[in-house]
């Protein structure tokens, strides 16, 4: 043991790249700096091509605030954006709960060190909840919508004040003696997807037997708002539709664009990948604190390691949070 | 490592803070306010703002630079890139300052040239 203390930090961690020391930084530091420039790249390839889709179906893309307004404990009421700016909080806070670790690692603060990482690592694991609720609103979906031939996505409204109406506010049933195929029906073990709630021919029953119903289709306008057609021009246009989607897939996206929904799981899944191996890792740094391993190492250098990546993981979605949410 | 090494300034020594813990607080407290005023455009979505600069509203414009000075903030204080050598930071920084900017340029501008496309082609993609 007396022999590793005896080297200085300097000594045993600085890569020395001849005298001048042209980096004055650790190799494992300098590695983790480079991993991240790799990282940057493939999330800012990510983020690139979410925009490449949105420009090519600028005048048809979904908007965001229509489509997260969920809140927890707040049903029916319509809360764009709080619950990812509250995500966005609690991130920035457990990045600053791990720089309070590396700062605490710095004073060779043992326990202030260890405290502050279940901190950060709470944070995380929070975080990481927080997203799979969002996942399950967006995927459960809210209200519905029809598919045309073309595969536009129409919603329905109420004219009077342009609020959302859900399919099951009125869809007529229609009886009917089709039902979910099981594995043991068939001829042959073939099963499918759980039926949506109704058939196109329901929602087009109810939907003429409405006339306080409107569709809104994909295409925005000047105001950047979405069109909404006329009562007429509704009851030509639910002629084209062939399809009932409730909720997103990677296939199908009652909010409008498939490719959105794509995205949203591609790029935010990749993220919410990230958060939970920095919270794996986080904890096996803190196991380390707690047995000691860093203070008979002299230096708490891998805090400071795990930190940049966690702060990387931070600033990520900081842009995910921009693109996806406000621009 | 000497704990001295941190330079405790931000804002170009606008507002200087007494020791590295201080330091964090106050950068805090600035990425709080800055997503604040994110949030809040967001939610109010002023009409003045919806003007156009070079293809994109001005609201937009206004949350893609203030996003880059929170990622300066993160970067620059929660990683300790302000203490960092110059050589370092330029490794770091300089790869990624000309190949994202480029590779967003060349994306962009093929999406809007395929958007022009099919707006303006005979195929319709509305039936």
């Amino acid at each position: 043991m007396a022999v590793s203390v005896s080297k200085s930090y300097e000594e045993t961690n600085v890569w020395e790249g001849g005298s001048q020391k042209p980096l004055n930084a650790g190799y494992g530091k300098l590695m983790m700096w480079f991993f991240i420039v790799s990282d940057a790249l493939t999330f800012s390839g990510f983020l690139v091509s979410y925009g490449f889709s949105r420009f090519k179906f600028i005048d048809s893309w979904p908007i965001a605030d229509e489509v997260f307004t969920h809140f927890p404990f707040l049903h029916g009421v319509d809360a764009p954006m709080y619950y990812v700016a509250l995500m966005t909080f609690i991130l920035i806070f457990s990045s600053v709960t791990m720089v309070l670790a590396v700062d605490a690692g710095h004073h060779m603060n043992k326990s202030r060190t260890a405290f502050y990482m279940f901190l950060t690592i709470i944070g995380g694991a929070v975080f990481v909840g927080s997203q799979a609720w969002e996942w399950k609103n967006f995927i459960k979906g809210e209200y519905g919508a029809v598919e045309t031939r073309g595969g536009q996505i129409l919603q329905f409204l109420n004219v009077e004040n342009e609020k959302r109406v859900s399919l099951s506010d009125f869809a007529i049933s229609i009886p009917s003696s089709r039902s979910t195929q099981q594995k043991n029906d068939g001829i042959w073990y073939e099963t499918e997807k759980s039926l949506p709630k109704f058939s196109i021919e329901e929602v087009k029953k109810g939907f003429k037997a409405n006339s306080n119903i409107v569709i809104r289709t994909q295409k925005i306008d000047d105001k950047g708002d979405k069109t909404i057609l006329t009562r007429d021009e509704s009851l030509r246009k639910i002629e084209s539709a062939v399809l009932v989607v409730e909720g997103a897939n990677l296939v199908r996206n009652e909010y409008g664009n498939p490719l959105f929904a794509d995205f949203f799981f591609f790029i935010t899944g990749f993220h919410g990948f990230h958060v939970f191996s920095g919270v794996v890792i986080n904890v096996i740094i803190f196991f380390n604190i707690i047995l000691g391993t860093y203070e008979r190492r002299g230096h708490y250098d891998m805090v400071e390691k795990v930190g940049l990546y966690w702060h990387f993981v931070d600033l990520v979605w900081v842009f995910v949070f921009t693109f996806f949410y406000l621009v | 490592m000497s704990i001295e090494s941190h330079k405790l300034e931000i804002f170009r020594g606008l507002i200087k803070f007494k020791s590295n813990e201080q330091k964090i607080w106050g950068v805090l407290i600035f990425l709080s306010i800055v997503t604040i005023v994110e949030v809040a455009l967001g939610i109010s979505k002023p009409d003045f703002l919806s003007a156009y600069f070079m293809r994109m509203k001005l609201l937009n414009w206004i949350f893609i630079i203030l996003t880059l000075v929170k990622a300066y903030y993160i970067t620059w204080d929660f990683m300790h890139m302000r203490d960092e050598r110059g050589n370092l930071k330029n490794s770091i920084v300089l790869p990624l300052v000309i190949l994202i900017p480029y590779l967003a340029f060349i994306l962009f501008l093929e999406a809007d040239y395929i958007f022009d496309v099919m707006f303006e082609g005979f195929v319709s993609w509305n039936f």
